[in-house]
């Protein structure tokens, strides 16, 4: 009953009929946060890569939870432990219906996407890769997607091969099909990039890798924000996202993993919930997904992901996509108009993400320059030095949206990128 | 216009140094040398020392940073100069002390010797710019301390380094 009922209005989310307009000044009064002044100035928050904000409906449910509900799940036969367990469980109804998967057996709650990665790696990675075997992961990887991998090949005796990305930060195809092959056990990579907003062309991956036998993990931290997620469809095995930058809160994160795939994996974690009965002699562990969810779960930010999720599917989605490119454009256009700043990351298929350099200036003096006009960007390697390396420099400064996030705001980036200029004269 | 903590933190001669810096470029056979990193921002100095017994007779540095790190390393240089060993240390000292708001008064500054490295005070009003502007110092210490092949670094630890950790 339930899953019919998500699965209806993630129909309606996914529509590509419906084009309403999107009102971003409604959508902004959602968001507590962004009333706030920042050295005298309203805050313009460009960082949401790193983090987004929440939406008070997400901060309410938080409250909620803890004002009226509050117990631990799987317990007890009392009335709270009872409510608490159904919010937690309704919440990872709502993310199976999200990214679509097939069961809610295939939904493990994690701290977010680097745990995600970190179970895979520990379990499916160490009972999968052997000496001699291979890893690939791309050129463009996040810290997260890069060092668990090393971590396990050094550990199995395995190589792990990395893909090169082209100028613009688009994955070279030709070099990425010849390093997979018959020694490939498994290929991670990024859905979009948080260094270059590139896009990845997923489901390719997922057939040339499914061709030799290798398993898929996406990393969608920076993905699901921005675009519909069906991991059918995408047809990937591993699939993990972080709630916090989707509109939810820090500490809870997902791994959606294939059944099959996960009932053959052995334990990430061991302790209470993840077994059906514990002797001395022997332990049976317990069902999917309980038998990677070791100890108390973070049962709060369970069901602040599932209302973020109920929030942005009360949007009008292919709006907030609509706006979101449109945003994107409109700052690739005026940072372009700026004498001195090279994009990094042009890819033909990006999202959300805008990382530039100015000739003069370096990002660390560009973010301070920017804070005090209340503008909050990130500067630096962005967690993807090996990125940096790529393009040849130490750092960049990185406007990242939000569906929040208007054309003003843009225009004041803008704008403070002008004063450094001033600033340095240059 | 910027306001005034922005003013005070890029300061003409700041910039100065930053756009011209002193003393900068490799150095063949130096007595000294160390490396420093920031892993925050990426910033990286190799610093280089000529000694000769206690005296300080050249530094020279190298590397890529924010303006902060790179005028800090600058001046530093120019003020090392000529410095012996405990002049140089009691300096360093100074410079962090001046940092870390333990000097208010122009005259303490003063007291220590810190001379026109006080222009760098206003980064005490930046406080996740400190690190900026302490890296050269950081890695003078290294070097005078001898740990040559182990870069120092503003941050315990450093990502790319992360997967040595078991």
């Amino acid at each position: 009953m339930f899953d019919s009922e998500e699965q209806n209005s993630m129909e309606t989310l996914v529509s590509p009929l419906k084009n309403t307009k999107f009102d971003v000044d409604a959508i902004r009064r959602d968001f507590p946060i962004l009333a706030s002044r920042i050295h005298g100035h309203p805050l313009v928050y460009l960082d949401n890569a790193a983090t987004t904000q929440k939406p008070q409906a997400v901060i309410d449910a938080i409250v909620d939870y803890y004002t009226s509900t509050n117990a631990n799940i799987h317990r007890g036969v009392h009335q709270l432990s009872v409510d608490a367990t159904r919010m937690h469980d309704i919440a990872r109804a709502k993310v199976k219906s999200f990214v679509n998967a097939d069961d809610i057996a295939e939904i493990i709650f994690v701290r977010g996407a680097t745990e995600g990665i970190n179970l895979v790696a520990s379990t499916f990675g160490k009972q999968q890769v052997g000496p001699g075997d291979e890893v690939v992961i791309t050129a463009m990887e996040h810290h997260s997607n890069i060092v668990p991998w090393q971590v396990l090949c050094e550990q199995q005796g395995a190589t792990l091969r990395v893909a090169p990305i082209d100028d613009r930060g688009q994955l070279l195809w030709d070099e990425f099909e010849q390093l997979v092959g018959e020694r490939t056990k498994l290929v991670a990579v990024g859905h979009v990039s948080n260094a270059l907003g590139t896009v990845n062309p997923i489901r390719d991956i997922v057939d040339l890798a499914h061709r030799h036998g290798a398993a898929v993990i996406v990393d969608g931290a920076q993905a699901a924000a921005h675009m519909t997620v069906d991991v059918q469809e995408l047809g990937c095995d591993f699939y993990v996202l972080s709630g916090h930058k989707l509109y939810g809160p820090t500490g809870i994160g997902v791994l959606y993993g294939k059944r099959e795939l996960l009932e053959s994996m052995p334990p990430y974690q061991t302790g209470g919930d993840m077994i059906s009965s514990v002797t001395f002699e022997k332990t049976t562990y317990n069902t999917l997904p309980h038998k990677f969810e070791a100890g108390t779960p973070d049962i709060a930010g369970a069901i602040g992901l599932g209302a973020a999720i109920d929030y942005l599917r009360q949007l009008d989605w292919p709006a907030v996509c609509a706006h979101e490119e449109e945003l994107l454009t409109h700052a690739t256009d005026a940072l372009l108009s700026i004498s001195g700043v090279r994009l990094i990351g042009t890819a033909d298929e990006k999202r959300a993400v805008l990382s530039f350099v100015v000739e003069g200036a370096h990002p660390h003096d560009i973010g301070t320059i920017l804070d005090h006009e209340g503008i909050a960007v990130r500067t630096g390697h962005h967690c993807a030095q090996p990125v940096m390396e790529r393009f040849g420099i130490p750092a960049t400064t990185r406007i990242s949206l939000g569906l929040y996030n208007t054309r003003d705001e843009i225009d004041a980036a803008v704008e403070a990128v002008g004063k450094v200029k001033e600033v340095f004269r240059c | 216009m910027l306001n005034d903590e922005l003013r005070e933190l890029y300061q003409d001669i700041i910039l100065d140094h930053q756009q011209d810096p002193r003393n900068f470029g490799p150095m063949e056979n130096p007595t000294h040398h160390a490396e420093g990193f920031n892993p925050l921002c990426g910033d990286r100095i190799q610093l280089s020392l000529q000694m000769d017994g206690d005296e300080i007779q050249h530094v020279k540095f190298s590397g890529s940073g924010c303006a902060i790190s790179t005028a800090s390393a600058s001046m530093m240089t120019e003020a090392l100069t000529g410095k012996t060993r405990d002049e140089a240390e009691a300096l360093s000292q100074g410079f962090r002390d001046l940092l870390t708001g333990q000097l208010p008064n122009a005259e303490d500054a003063d007291a220590a010797g810190l001379g026109k490295l006080r222009v760098l005070a206003g980064v005490q009003q930046f406080p996740v710019r400190v690190k900026c502007a302490t890296l050269a110092w950081h890695t003078l210490e290294a070097a005078l301390h001898g740990q040559p092949n182990t870069p120092i670094r503003t941050e315990s630890i450093n990502p790319t380094e992360v997967r040595k950790v078991k």
